[in-house]
Protein backbone atom coordinates (compact mmCIF):
# COMPACT_ATOMS: atom_id res chain seq x y z
CA UNK A 1 0.00 0.00 0.00
CA UNK A 2 1.46 3.27 -1.17
CA UNK A 3 0.78 5.44 2.17
CA UNK A 4 1.57 9.01 0.62
CA UNK A 5 -0.47 8.63 -2.20
CA UNK A 6 -3.15 7.37 0.04
CA UNK A 7 -3.10 10.22 2.09
CA UNK A 8 -2.54 12.98 -0.54
CA UNK A 9 -5.13 11.90 -2.48
CA UNK A 10 -7.96 11.89 0.85
CA UNK A 11 -6.41 15.05 2.15
CA UNK A 12 -7.24 17.07 -1.53
CA UNK A 13 -10.60 14.98 -1.74
CA UNK A 14 -11.44 16.24 2.78
CA UNK A 15 -10.00 19.96 1.88
CA UNK A 16 -12.32 20.38 -1.06
CA UNK A 17 -15.49 18.84 0.79
CA UNK A 18 -14.17 20.97 3.44
CA UNK A 19 -14.60 24.48 1.55
CA UNK A 20 -17.45 23.61 0.29
CA UNK A 21 -19.20 22.55 3.43
CA UNK A 22 -17.72 25.74 4.81
CA UNK A 23 -18.91 27.43 1.69
CA UNK A 24 -22.65 26.53 1.92
CA UNK A 25 -22.48 27.26 5.63
CA UNK A 26 -21.47 30.45 5.05
CA UNK A 27 -24.58 30.73 2.51
CA UNK A 28 -26.73 30.19 4.69
CA UNK A 29 -28.55 32.92 6.61
CA UNK A 30 -32.52 32.25 7.11
CA UNK A 31 -34.26 28.61 7.90
CA UNK A 32 -34.97 28.41 3.99
CA UNK A 33 -31.45 28.45 2.98
CA UNK A 34 -31.27 25.77 5.62
CA UNK A 35 -33.68 23.65 4.25
CA UNK A 36 -33.96 23.73 1.18
CA UNK A 37 -30.33 25.54 -0.41
CA UNK A 38 -32.46 29.10 -0.76
CA UNK A 39 -34.42 27.66 -3.59
CA UNK A 40 -31.55 29.14 -6.33
CA UNK A 41 -28.87 26.18 -6.99
CA UNK A 42 -27.77 25.20 -10.18
CA UNK A 43 -29.16 22.84 -12.31
CA UNK A 44 -25.58 20.74 -12.41
CA UNK A 45 -25.85 20.91 -8.62
CA UNK A 46 -29.00 19.83 -8.39
CA UNK A 47 -28.77 17.07 -11.06
CA UNK A 48 -25.56 15.76 -9.48
CA UNK A 49 -26.72 15.87 -6.01
CA UNK A 50 -29.66 14.06 -6.61
CA UNK A 51 -27.80 11.48 -8.61
CA UNK A 52 -24.85 11.02 -6.16
CA UNK A 53 -27.43 10.60 -2.98
CA UNK A 54 -29.85 8.75 -5.06
CA UNK A 55 -26.62 6.63 -6.05
CA UNK A 56 -24.64 5.73 -3.12
CA UNK A 57 -22.66 2.59 -1.74
CA UNK A 58 -25.60 0.92 -1.09
CA UNK A 59 -25.96 0.46 -4.97
CA UNK A 60 -22.65 -0.12 -5.70
CA UNK A 61 -21.26 -2.10 -2.81
CA UNK A 62 -24.56 -3.65 -1.97
CA UNK A 63 -26.34 -3.79 -5.42
CA UNK A 64 -23.05 -4.49 -7.05
CA UNK A 65 -22.61 -7.57 -4.70
CA UNK A 66 -25.96 -8.60 -5.05
CA UNK A 67 -24.94 -8.81 -9.05
CA UNK A 68 -21.76 -10.56 -8.10
CA UNK A 69 -24.36 -13.20 -6.62
CA UNK A 70 -27.62 -13.39 -8.75
CA UNK A 71 -26.43 -11.50 -12.57
CA UNK A 72 -27.52 -8.85 -15.06
CA UNK A 73 -31.23 -9.40 -14.36
CA UNK A 74 -30.62 -6.56 -11.93
CA UNK A 75 -30.21 -4.18 -15.02
CA UNK A 76 -34.12 -4.02 -15.12
CA UNK A 77 -33.50 -1.73 -11.75
CA UNK A 78 -31.11 0.56 -14.00
CA UNK A 79 -33.63 0.62 -16.77
CA UNK A 80 -36.49 1.58 -13.86
CA UNK A 81 -34.05 3.94 -12.35
CA UNK A 82 -33.63 5.74 -15.46
CA UNK A 83 -37.25 5.61 -16.78
CA UNK A 84 -39.08 6.16 -13.18
CA UNK A 85 -36.27 8.05 -11.12
CA UNK A 86 -35.22 10.34 -13.85
CA UNK A 87 -37.33 10.72 -17.00
CA UNK A 88 -40.53 10.18 -14.67
CA UNK A 89 -39.76 11.91 -11.47
CA UNK A 90 -38.18 14.98 -12.73
CA UNK A 91 -40.40 15.99 -15.72
CA UNK A 92 -43.67 14.60 -14.69
CA UNK A 93 -43.55 14.64 -10.53
CA UNK A 94 -40.31 17.09 -10.39
CA UNK A 95 -41.76 19.81 -12.19
CA UNK A 96 -45.49 19.42 -10.47
CA UNK A 97 -43.92 19.10 -7.15
CA UNK A 98 -41.84 22.33 -7.65
CA UNK A 99 -44.49 24.51 -8.50
CA UNK A 100 -47.19 23.00 -5.75
CA UNK A 101 -43.87 23.32 -3.31
CA UNK A 102 -43.68 27.17 -4.48
CA UNK A 103 -47.51 27.82 -4.37
CA UNK A 104 -47.92 26.13 -0.94
CA UNK A 105 -44.38 27.75 0.70
CA UNK A 106 -43.64 24.19 1.43
CA UNK A 107 -39.73 23.45 2.63
CA UNK A 108 -40.19 19.40 3.32
CA UNK A 109 -41.49 16.79 1.87
CA UNK A 110 -43.96 16.11 4.40
CA UNK A 111 -44.38 19.59 4.49
CA UNK A 112 -45.54 19.11 0.73
CA UNK A 113 -48.07 16.67 1.84
CA UNK A 114 -49.29 18.18 5.14
CA UNK A 115 -50.51 21.75 3.08
CA UNK A 116 -51.91 19.81 0.11
CA UNK A 117 -53.87 18.29 2.40
CA UNK A 118 -54.14 20.78 5.17
CA UNK A 119 -53.54 17.70 7.90
CA UNK A 120 -50.96 18.43 10.31
CA UNK A 121 -51.30 14.63 11.26
CA UNK A 122 -49.89 13.66 8.18
CA UNK A 123 -46.76 15.88 8.32
CA UNK A 124 -45.85 15.13 11.84
CA UNK A 125 -46.96 11.35 11.07
CA UNK A 126 -44.82 11.10 7.99
CA UNK A 127 -41.62 13.17 9.77
CA UNK A 128 -41.89 10.80 12.44
CA UNK A 129 -42.06 7.26 9.77
CA UNK A 130 -38.94 8.89 7.97
CA UNK A 131 -36.91 9.43 10.92
CA UNK A 132 -37.61 6.29 12.21
CA UNK A 133 -37.33 4.34 8.83
CA UNK A 134 -34.47 6.19 7.63
CA UNK A 135 -31.62 4.79 9.99
CA UNK A 136 -31.55 1.14 8.85
CA UNK A 137 -31.20 3.05 5.03
CA UNK A 138 -28.45 4.87 6.97
CA UNK A 139 -26.50 2.36 8.32
CA UNK A 140 -26.92 0.30 5.13
CA UNK A 141 -25.10 2.85 3.54
CA UNK A 142 -22.69 3.54 6.56
CA UNK A 143 -21.69 -0.50 5.82
CA UNK A 144 -21.06 -0.35 3.07
CA UNK A 145 -18.62 2.33 2.70
CA UNK A 146 -16.89 0.82 5.77
CA UNK A 147 -16.47 -2.64 4.20
CA UNK A 148 -14.87 -0.75 1.25
CA UNK A 149 -12.36 1.19 3.81
CA UNK A 150 -12.01 -2.31 5.68
CA UNK A 151 -11.03 -4.15 2.66
CA UNK A 152 -8.47 -1.63 1.25
CA UNK A 153 -6.81 0.43 4.07
CA UNK A 154 -6.83 -3.15 5.96
CA UNK A 155 -8.02 -1.98 9.46
CA UNK A 156 -10.90 -2.90 11.41
CA UNK A 157 -14.54 -2.68 10.26
CA UNK A 158 -15.60 -1.45 13.57
CA UNK A 159 -12.95 1.95 13.57
CA UNK A 160 -13.67 2.61 9.73
CA UNK A 161 -17.08 2.94 10.61
CA UNK A 162 -16.69 5.20 13.53
CA UNK A 163 -14.22 7.51 12.35
CA UNK A 164 -16.22 7.55 8.68
CA UNK A 165 -19.12 8.62 10.74
CA UNK A 166 -17.84 11.29 12.49
CA UNK A 167 -16.56 13.03 9.42
CA UNK A 168 -20.04 13.02 8.14
CA UNK A 169 -21.39 14.37 11.08
CA UNK A 170 -19.28 17.56 11.50
CA UNK A 171 -19.99 18.47 7.47
CA UNK A 172 -23.94 17.52 7.42
CA UNK A 173 -24.41 19.53 10.92
CA UNK A 174 -22.61 22.63 9.54
CA UNK A 175 -24.09 22.88 6.52
CA UNK A 176 -27.55 22.30 5.83
CA UNK A 177 -28.50 21.23 2.35
CA UNK A 178 -26.77 23.63 0.28
CA UNK A 179 -23.49 22.52 1.62
CA UNK A 180 -24.73 18.82 1.36
CA UNK A 181 -25.64 19.57 -2.22
CA UNK A 182 -22.31 21.18 -3.32
CA UNK A 183 -20.57 18.66 -1.77
CA UNK A 184 -22.68 16.16 -3.32
CA UNK A 185 -22.11 17.63 -6.68
CA UNK A 186 -18.33 17.29 -6.58
CA UNK A 187 -18.93 13.79 -5.07
CA UNK A 188 -20.97 12.92 -7.87
CA UNK A 189 -18.70 13.98 -10.20
CA UNK A 190 -15.87 12.32 -8.77
CA UNK A 191 -18.15 9.10 -8.62
CA UNK A 192 -19.07 9.17 -12.64
CA UNK A 193 -15.37 8.96 -13.52
CA UNK A 194 -14.63 6.54 -11.17
CA UNK A 195 -17.31 4.59 -12.49
CA UNK A 196 -16.55 4.62 -15.82
CA UNK A 197 -12.89 3.88 -15.62
CA UNK A 198 -13.93 0.97 -13.72
CA UNK A 199 -16.44 0.01 -16.50
CA UNK A 200 -14.14 0.36 -19.09
CA UNK A 201 -10.92 -1.36 -16.88
CA UNK A 202 -13.32 -4.38 -16.43
CA UNK A 203 -14.45 -4.81 -20.22
CA UNK A 204 -11.02 -4.46 -21.23
CA UNK A 205 -9.77 -7.07 -18.63
CA UNK A 206 -12.11 -9.48 -19.77
CA UNK A 207 -11.34 -8.91 -23.66
CA UNK A 208 -14.27 -6.83 -24.39
CA UNK A 209 -18.38 -6.24 -24.07
CA UNK A 210 -19.36 -8.99 -26.12
CA UNK A 211 -16.19 -11.34 -24.90
CA UNK A 212 -16.52 -10.70 -21.22
CA UNK A 213 -20.36 -11.55 -21.35
CA UNK A 214 -19.87 -14.42 -23.54
CA UNK A 215 -17.61 -15.57 -20.80
CA UNK A 216 -20.07 -14.86 -17.93
CA UNK A 217 -23.13 -16.26 -20.12
CA UNK A 218 -20.94 -19.71 -20.20
CA UNK A 219 -20.53 -20.18 -16.87
CA UNK A 220 -24.19 -20.91 -15.97
CA UNK A 221 -23.36 -24.59 -15.46
CA UNK A 222 -21.12 -23.68 -12.23
CA UNK A 223 -24.34 -21.86 -10.43
CA UNK A 224 -24.26 -22.92 -6.91
CA UNK A 225 -25.77 -25.86 -5.86
CA UNK A 226 -28.24 -23.90 -3.23
CA UNK A 227 -28.79 -20.57 -5.85
CA UNK A 228 -29.68 -23.27 -8.58
CA UNK A 229 -32.20 -24.86 -6.20
CA UNK A 230 -33.62 -21.38 -5.48
CA UNK A 231 -33.75 -20.44 -9.35
CA UNK A 232 -30.59 -19.06 -10.85
CA UNK A 233 -30.65 -19.88 -13.96
CA UNK A 234 -26.94 -18.13 -14.87
CA UNK A 235 -26.04 -14.52 -14.45
CA UNK A 236 -26.90 -13.55 -17.90
CA UNK A 237 -30.57 -15.09 -17.32
CA UNK A 238 -33.61 -14.20 -15.41
CA UNK A 239 -34.39 -16.41 -12.67
CA UNK A 240 -37.05 -19.07 -13.03
CA UNK A 241 -40.10 -17.72 -12.86
CA UNK A 242 -41.98 -17.79 -9.88
CA UNK A 243 -39.28 -19.16 -7.67
CA UNK A 244 -37.93 -17.85 -4.90
CA UNK A 245 -35.13 -16.04 -6.29
CA UNK A 246 -37.25 -14.50 -9.07
CA UNK A 247 -39.79 -13.17 -6.18
CA UNK A 248 -36.96 -11.34 -4.81
CA UNK A 249 -35.04 -10.26 -7.68
CA UNK A 250 -38.62 -8.97 -9.19
CA UNK A 251 -40.32 -7.72 -5.97
CA UNK A 252 -37.94 -6.76 -3.56
CA UNK A 253 -35.13 -5.29 -5.61
CA UNK A 254 -36.75 -4.05 -9.40
CA UNK A 255 -40.07 -3.45 -8.46
CA UNK A 256 -39.25 -2.59 -4.84
CA UNK A 257 -36.55 0.21 -5.61
CA UNK A 258 -37.55 1.28 -8.84
CA UNK A 259 -40.95 2.10 -8.15
CA UNK A 260 -39.91 3.62 -4.14
CA UNK A 261 -37.76 6.35 -5.78
CA UNK A 262 -40.51 8.25 -7.28
CA UNK A 263 -41.70 8.89 -3.49
CA UNK A 264 -38.20 9.08 -1.38
CA UNK A 265 -38.12 12.57 0.85
CA UNK A 266 -34.81 12.79 0.28
CA UNK A 267 -34.62 12.48 -3.27
CA UNK A 268 -38.33 14.84 -3.72
CA UNK A 269 -36.97 17.79 -1.52
CA UNK A 270 -35.04 17.93 -3.91
CA UNK A 271 -36.86 18.86 -6.84
CA UNK A 272 -38.26 22.06 -4.58
CA UNK A 273 -34.73 23.55 -4.06
CA UNK A 274 -34.65 24.61 -8.23
CA UNK A 275 -35.77 28.25 -9.48
CA UNK A 276 -37.42 26.50 -12.60
CA UNK A 277 -38.87 23.97 -14.87
CA UNK A 278 -35.84 24.82 -17.06
CA UNK A 279 -33.35 23.69 -14.14
CA UNK A 280 -35.19 20.56 -14.07
CA UNK A 281 -35.28 20.12 -18.02
CA UNK A 282 -31.33 20.30 -17.55
CA UNK A 283 -31.31 17.92 -15.05
CA UNK A 284 -32.90 15.12 -16.79
CA UNK A 285 -30.07 15.00 -19.03
CA UNK A 286 -27.10 15.38 -16.38
CA UNK A 287 -29.18 12.69 -14.64
CA UNK A 288 -29.85 9.71 -16.70
CA UNK A 289 -26.35 9.70 -17.98
CA UNK A 290 -25.31 9.62 -14.63
CA UNK A 291 -27.24 6.82 -13.71
CA UNK A 292 -26.41 4.82 -16.71
CA UNK A 293 -23.25 5.04 -15.79
CA UNK A 294 -23.08 4.40 -12.19
CA UNK A 295 -25.46 1.73 -11.59
CA UNK A 296 -25.49 0.33 -14.96
CA UNK A 297 -21.39 -0.30 -14.15
CA UNK A 298 -22.27 -2.00 -10.66
CA UNK A 299 -24.64 -4.64 -11.75
CA UNK A 300 -22.47 -5.09 -14.73
CA UNK A 301 -19.26 -5.32 -13.18
CA UNK A 302 -20.48 -7.13 -10.17
CA UNK A 303 -21.51 -9.97 -12.33
CA UNK A 304 -18.30 -9.74 -14.51
CA UNK A 305 -16.26 -9.98 -11.46
CA UNK A 306 -16.89 -13.73 -11.15
CA UNK A 307 -15.49 -14.51 -14.42
CA UNK A 308 -12.29 -12.45 -12.60
CA UNK A 309 -12.12 -14.82 -9.69
CA UNK A 310 -12.82 -17.71 -11.95
CA UNK A 311 -9.65 -16.77 -14.13
CA UNK A 312 -7.57 -15.73 -11.53
CA UNK A 313 -8.50 -17.86 -8.57
CA UNK A 314 -10.57 -20.89 -9.47
CA UNK A 315 -13.09 -19.60 -7.64
CA UNK A 316 -16.61 -17.70 -7.88
CA UNK A 317 -16.67 -13.65 -6.23
CA UNK A 318 -18.78 -15.44 -3.50
CA UNK A 319 -16.47 -17.85 -2.40
CA UNK A 320 -13.50 -15.22 -3.04
CA UNK A 321 -15.07 -13.27 -0.35
CA UNK A 322 -15.46 -16.34 2.55
CA UNK A 323 -13.38 -15.29 5.50
CA UNK A 324 -13.60 -16.28 9.22
CA UNK A 325 -16.26 -13.72 9.99
CA UNK A 326 -18.36 -15.04 7.05
CA UNK A 327 -17.65 -18.56 6.11
CA UNK A 328 -20.15 -18.63 3.72
CA UNK A 329 -18.84 -15.51 2.07
CA UNK A 330 -20.64 -11.94 2.02
CA UNK A 331 -21.96 -10.40 -1.22
CA UNK A 332 -20.98 -6.86 0.52
CA UNK A 333 -17.59 -7.37 -0.21
CA UNK A 334 -17.60 -8.73 -3.79
CA UNK A 335 -17.16 -5.09 -5.34
CA UNK A 336 -13.97 -3.94 -2.48
CA UNK A 337 -12.54 -7.19 -3.31
CA UNK A 338 -12.96 -7.29 -6.66
CA UNK A 339 -12.25 -3.41 -7.21
CA UNK A 340 -9.10 -4.20 -4.76
CA UNK A 341 -7.86 -7.76 -6.52
CA UNK A 342 -8.14 -6.23 -10.61
CA UNK A 343 -7.21 -2.41 -10.88
CA UNK A 344 -4.23 -0.44 -10.32
CA UNK A 345 -3.23 1.08 -6.96
CA UNK A 346 -4.01 4.28 -7.84
CA UNK A 347 -7.23 3.63 -9.33
CA UNK A 348 -7.80 1.75 -5.49
CA UNK A 349 -7.38 5.17 -3.91
CA UNK A 350 -8.80 7.14 -6.22
CA UNK A 351 -12.28 4.81 -6.15
CA UNK A 352 -11.86 4.74 -2.59
CA UNK A 353 -12.83 8.21 -2.14
CA UNK A 354 -15.63 8.49 -5.02
CA UNK A 355 -17.05 5.21 -2.99
CA UNK A 356 -16.64 7.53 0.30
CA UNK A 357 -17.95 10.42 -1.55
CA UNK A 358 -21.29 8.23 -3.14
CA UNK A 359 -21.45 7.33 1.31
CA UNK A 360 -21.23 10.71 2.30
CA UNK A 361 -23.21 12.42 -0.49
CA UNK A 362 -26.21 9.75 0.29
CA UNK A 363 -25.95 9.47 4.21
CA UNK A 364 -25.51 13.04 4.52
CA UNK A 365 -28.75 13.73 2.66
CA UNK A 366 -30.60 11.09 4.75
CA UNK A 367 -29.41 12.44 7.96
CA UNK A 368 -29.95 16.08 6.51
CA UNK A 369 -34.35 14.25 5.84
CA UNK A 370 -34.14 12.62 9.20
CA UNK A 371 -32.98 16.22 10.99
CA UNK A 372 -35.78 18.29 9.04
CA UNK A 373 -38.25 15.63 9.59
CA UNK A 374 -37.95 15.91 13.45
CA UNK A 375 -37.49 19.86 13.43
CA UNK A 376 -39.61 21.33 10.88
CA UNK A 377 -42.54 18.39 10.75
CA UNK A 378 -42.58 16.95 13.87
CA UNK A 379 -41.53 19.87 16.50
CA UNK A 380 -42.57 22.49 14.36
CA UNK A 381 -46.32 20.89 13.93
CA UNK A 382 -46.73 19.83 17.21
CA UNK A 383 -45.54 23.01 19.43
CA UNK A 384 -46.56 25.12 17.09
CA UNK A 385 -43.25 27.47 17.03
CA UNK A 386 -41.24 28.52 14.34
CA UNK A 387 -37.96 29.95 13.93
CA UNK A 388 -33.94 29.45 14.46
CA UNK A 389 -35.44 27.15 17.23
CA UNK A 390 -36.48 24.56 14.81
CA UNK A 391 -32.86 24.75 13.21
CA UNK A 392 -31.45 23.94 16.36
CA UNK A 393 -33.39 20.86 16.96
CA UNK A 394 -32.86 20.09 13.39
CA UNK A 395 -29.67 19.80 14.29
CA UNK A 396 -29.82 17.69 17.18
CA UNK A 397 -32.45 15.25 15.17
CA UNK A 398 -29.48 14.93 12.51
CA UNK A 399 -26.61 14.26 15.69
CA UNK A 400 -29.20 11.24 16.86
CA UNK A 401 -29.79 10.06 13.82
CA UNK A 402 -25.98 9.32 13.27
CA UNK A 403 -26.11 7.87 16.34
CA UNK A 404 -28.93 5.55 15.96
CA UNK A 405 -27.18 4.76 12.22
CA UNK A 406 -23.56 3.90 13.50
CA UNK A 407 -25.31 1.91 16.28
CA UNK A 408 -27.10 -0.30 13.88
CA UNK A 409 -24.03 -0.46 11.73
CA UNK A 410 -22.25 -2.32 13.98
CA UNK A 411 -25.32 -4.68 14.91
CA UNK A 412 -26.66 -5.58 11.65
CA UNK A 413 -25.77 -8.39 9.69
CA UNK A 414 -23.82 -9.22 6.63
CA UNK A 415 -25.23 -8.88 3.00
CA UNK A 416 -27.61 -6.76 4.46
CA UNK A 417 -26.99 -3.32 2.02
CA UNK A 418 -28.97 -4.36 -0.51
CA UNK A 419 -31.72 -5.22 1.54
CA UNK A 420 -31.87 -2.73 3.82
CA UNK A 421 -32.08 0.13 1.23
CA UNK A 422 -35.11 -2.04 -0.49
CA UNK A 423 -36.71 -2.32 2.95
CA UNK A 424 -37.03 1.37 3.00
CA UNK A 425 -37.37 2.55 -0.66
CA UNK A 426 -40.52 -0.51 -0.23
CA UNK A 427 -41.77 0.95 3.30
CA UNK A 428 -41.46 4.52 1.84
CA UNK A 429 -42.94 4.01 -1.32
CA UNK A 430 -45.96 2.11 0.03
CA UNK A 431 -46.27 5.12 3.05
CA UNK A 432 -45.82 7.96 0.57
CA UNK A 433 -46.42 7.14 -3.14
CA UNK A 434 -50.23 7.45 -3.14
CA UNK A 435 -50.57 10.41 -1.24
CA UNK A 436 -48.06 11.85 -3.16
CA UNK A 437 -48.86 10.82 -6.58
CA UNK A 438 -52.78 11.44 -6.41
CA UNK A 439 -51.59 14.58 -4.71
CA UNK A 440 -50.55 16.00 -7.45
CA UNK A 441 -52.10 14.61 -10.34
CA UNK A 442 -55.82 14.11 -8.64
CA UNK A 443 -57.79 17.17 -7.64
CA UNK A 444 -60.44 15.04 -5.69
CA UNK A 445 -58.04 13.30 -3.35
CA UNK A 446 -58.97 14.14 -0.25
CA UNK A 447 -57.22 14.80 3.44
CA UNK A 448 -59.14 11.72 4.98
CA UNK A 449 -58.40 9.74 1.54
CA UNK A 450 -54.38 10.58 2.17
CA UNK A 451 -54.25 9.71 5.84
CA UNK A 452 -55.98 6.23 4.58
CA UNK A 453 -53.80 6.14 2.39
CA UNK A 454 -50.41 6.87 4.43
CA UNK A 455 -51.75 4.42 7.57
CA UNK A 456 -52.43 1.79 5.01
CA UNK A 457 -49.49 1.57 3.45
CA UNK A 458 -47.86 2.11 6.47
CA UNK A 459 -49.33 -0.35 8.80
CA UNK A 460 -49.75 -3.04 5.94
CA UNK A 461 -45.81 -2.99 5.23
CA UNK A 462 -45.06 -2.87 8.94
CA UNK A 463 -47.25 -6.31 8.87
CA UNK A 464 -45.87 -8.10 5.87
CA UNK A 465 -42.11 -7.12 7.37
CA UNK A 466 -43.25 -9.03 10.96
CA UNK A 467 -45.29 -11.67 9.22
CA UNK A 468 -45.09 -12.73 6.03
CA UNK A 469 -41.78 -11.58 4.42
CA UNK A 470 -39.61 -14.39 5.84
CA UNK A 471 -36.60 -13.08 5.43
CA UNK A 472 -37.62 -10.30 8.17
CA UNK A 473 -39.97 -12.27 9.87
CA UNK A 474 -37.89 -14.70 10.64
CA UNK A 475 -35.02 -12.14 11.88
CA UNK A 476 -37.13 -10.11 13.75
CA UNK A 477 -38.62 -12.74 15.57
CA UNK A 478 -42.18 -11.44 16.50
CA UNK A 479 -43.93 -13.49 14.49
CA UNK A 480 -42.62 -16.81 15.75
CA UNK A 481 -42.77 -15.52 19.22
CA UNK A 482 -46.86 -14.86 18.83
CA UNK A 483 -47.80 -17.53 16.31
CA UNK A 484 -44.82 -19.98 16.83
CA UNK A 485 -44.25 -19.90 13.22
CA UNK A 486 -41.76 -17.62 11.30
CA UNK A 487 -44.32 -16.61 8.71
CA UNK A 488 -48.09 -16.44 8.80
CA UNK A 489 -48.30 -18.22 5.28
CA UNK A 490 -45.57 -20.67 4.48
CA UNK A 491 -47.51 -21.17 0.99
CA UNK A 492 -45.22 -19.95 -2.11
CA UNK A 493 -44.90 -17.81 -3.26
CA UNK A 494 -46.20 -15.31 -0.22
CA UNK A 495 -42.68 -15.59 2.23
CA UNK A 496 -40.83 -14.01 -0.92
CA UNK A 497 -43.40 -11.25 -2.31
CA UNK A 498 -42.01 -8.15 -1.04
CA UNK A 499 -44.15 -5.85 1.32
CA UNK A 500 -44.53 -3.45 -1.05
CA UNK A 501 -46.11 -5.30 -3.72
CA UNK A 502 -48.78 -5.48 -0.92
CA UNK A 503 -49.05 -3.05 0.60
CA UNK A 504 -48.77 -0.53 -2.37
CA UNK A 505 -51.42 -1.44 -4.38
CA UNK A 506 -53.77 -1.44 -0.99
CA UNK A 507 -52.51 1.85 -0.08
CA UNK A 508 -53.71 3.37 -3.31
CA UNK A 509 -57.17 2.05 -3.09
CA UNK A 510 -57.51 3.06 0.14
CA UNK A 511 -56.58 6.58 -1.28
CA UNK A 512 -59.19 6.70 -4.10
CA UNK A 513 -61.88 4.68 -2.05
CA UNK A 514 -61.97 7.07 1.03
CA UNK A 515 -60.95 10.14 -1.30
CA UNK A 516 -64.60 9.49 -3.33
CA UNK A 517 -66.39 8.75 0.03
CA UNK A 518 -65.46 11.97 2.15
CA UNK A 519 -65.98 15.88 0.85
CA UNK A 520 -63.91 17.07 -2.16
CA UNK A 521 -61.72 20.01 -0.81
CA UNK A 522 -62.31 23.36 -1.49
CA UNK A 523 -61.88 25.10 -4.71
CA UNK A 524 -60.07 28.23 -3.24
CA UNK A 525 -57.75 25.55 -1.77
CA UNK A 526 -57.02 23.98 -4.76
CA UNK A 527 -56.76 26.76 -6.52
CA UNK A 528 -53.83 28.13 -4.47
CA UNK A 529 -52.43 24.28 -4.78
CA UNK A 530 -52.59 24.27 -8.93
CA UNK A 531 -51.75 27.50 -9.58
CA UNK A 532 -49.68 27.34 -12.56
CA UNK A 533 -49.64 23.44 -12.89
CA UNK B 1 -26.48 -10.81 -29.07
CA UNK B 2 -23.52 -8.77 -27.38
CA UNK B 3 -22.62 -12.23 -25.59
CA UNK B 4 -26.48 -12.36 -23.50
CA UNK B 5 -28.48 -15.48 -24.40
CA UNK B 6 -31.70 -14.25 -22.26
CA UNK B 7 -34.11 -11.76 -24.12
CA UNK B 8 -35.26 -10.34 -20.74
CA UNK B 9 -31.61 -9.86 -19.75
CA UNK B 10 -30.84 -8.64 -22.89
CA UNK B 11 -33.97 -6.05 -23.31
CA UNK B 12 -32.69 -4.59 -19.98
CA UNK B 13 -29.28 -3.85 -21.39
CA UNK B 14 -30.46 -2.18 -24.38
CA UNK B 15 -33.17 -0.43 -22.55
CA UNK B 16 -30.77 1.44 -19.99
CA UNK B 17 -29.18 2.83 -23.00
CA UNK B 18 -32.45 3.72 -24.45
CA UNK B 19 -34.00 5.19 -21.83
CA UNK B 20 -31.08 7.28 -21.43
CA UNK B 21 -30.79 8.48 -24.56
CA UNK B 22 -34.83 9.72 -24.60
CA UNK B 23 -33.63 11.65 -21.28
CA UNK B 24 -30.58 13.01 -23.09
CA UNK B 25 -32.92 13.96 -26.35
CA UNK B 26 -35.25 15.15 -23.88
CA UNK B 27 -32.76 17.44 -22.03
CA UNK B 28 -31.41 18.48 -24.99
CA UNK B 29 -34.01 19.65 -26.31
CA UNK B 30 -36.22 21.97 -23.29
CA UNK B 31 -32.54 22.87 -22.74
CA UNK B 32 -33.74 26.53 -22.41
CA UNK B 33 -37.30 26.00 -22.20
CA UNK B 34 -39.44 26.77 -18.63
CA UNK B 35 -37.79 29.77 -16.70
CA UNK B 36 -41.05 31.66 -17.96
CA UNK B 37 -42.06 32.41 -14.48
CA UNK B 38 -38.60 32.31 -12.51
CA UNK B 39 -38.58 36.13 -11.69
CA UNK B 40 -41.96 36.39 -10.19
CA UNK B 41 -41.62 32.98 -8.02
CA UNK B 42 -38.57 34.90 -6.79
CA UNK B 43 -40.61 38.01 -6.15
CA UNK B 44 -42.88 35.73 -4.43
CA UNK B 45 -41.03 34.38 -1.92
CA UNK B 46 -38.97 37.17 -1.19
CA UNK B 47 -42.25 38.57 0.17
CA UNK B 48 -42.61 35.16 2.10
CA UNK B 49 -38.89 35.52 3.64
CA UNK B 50 -40.03 38.86 4.86
CA UNK B 51 -43.42 37.92 6.11
CA UNK B 52 -41.69 35.35 8.09
CA UNK B 53 -39.25 37.64 9.19
CA UNK B 54 -41.97 39.86 10.41
CA UNK B 55 -43.95 37.02 12.04
CA UNK B 56 -40.72 35.80 14.11
CA UNK B 57 -40.13 39.19 15.00
CA UNK B 58 -43.47 39.47 16.75
CA UNK B 59 -43.50 36.17 18.49
CA UNK B 60 -39.96 36.26 19.25
CA UNK B 61 -37.21 33.49 19.14
CA UNK B 62 -34.86 31.12 21.27
CA UNK B 63 -31.79 31.20 20.51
Amino acid sequence: MDIILLNVIVLVYLLIVGYLGYKGWKGTSSAEDYMVGGRKIHPFVMAMSYGATFISTAAIVGFGGFAGLFGMSLLWLTFLNIFLGIFIAFVFFGKRTRKMGHNLNALTFPELLAKRFESKFIQWFSGLLIFCAMPIYAAAVLIGAARFIETTLNISFDVALLVFSVIIAVYVVMGGLKGVMYTDAFQGTIMFFGMLFLLYMTYDILGGVTTAHQAITNMSGMVPANLASIGHAGWTSMPTFGSPMWWTIVSSIILGVGIGVLAQPQLVVRFMTVKSNRELNRAVLIGAVFILIATGTAYVVGTLSNVYFMNTEGVLSIGATVSEAFPTGNSDSIMPLYINKAMPEWFIYIFLVSLLAAAMSTISSQFHAQGTSIGRDVYETLCGKKGLNSVIITRFGIIVAIIIAVILGYILPGGIVARGTALFFGLCSAAFLPAYALGLFWKRTTKEGAIAGLLTGTFVSLFCLLFVHEKEAAALGISKMLIGRDVLISTMPWPFVDPMVISLPLAFIATVVVSLLTKAPSEDHLKKCFKGI
Amino acid sequence: MLGISDPYVLSAYVLCILSTLLCVIYGALNWNKGSETETEEIEEELKWEKEEEKMEDEIGTVV
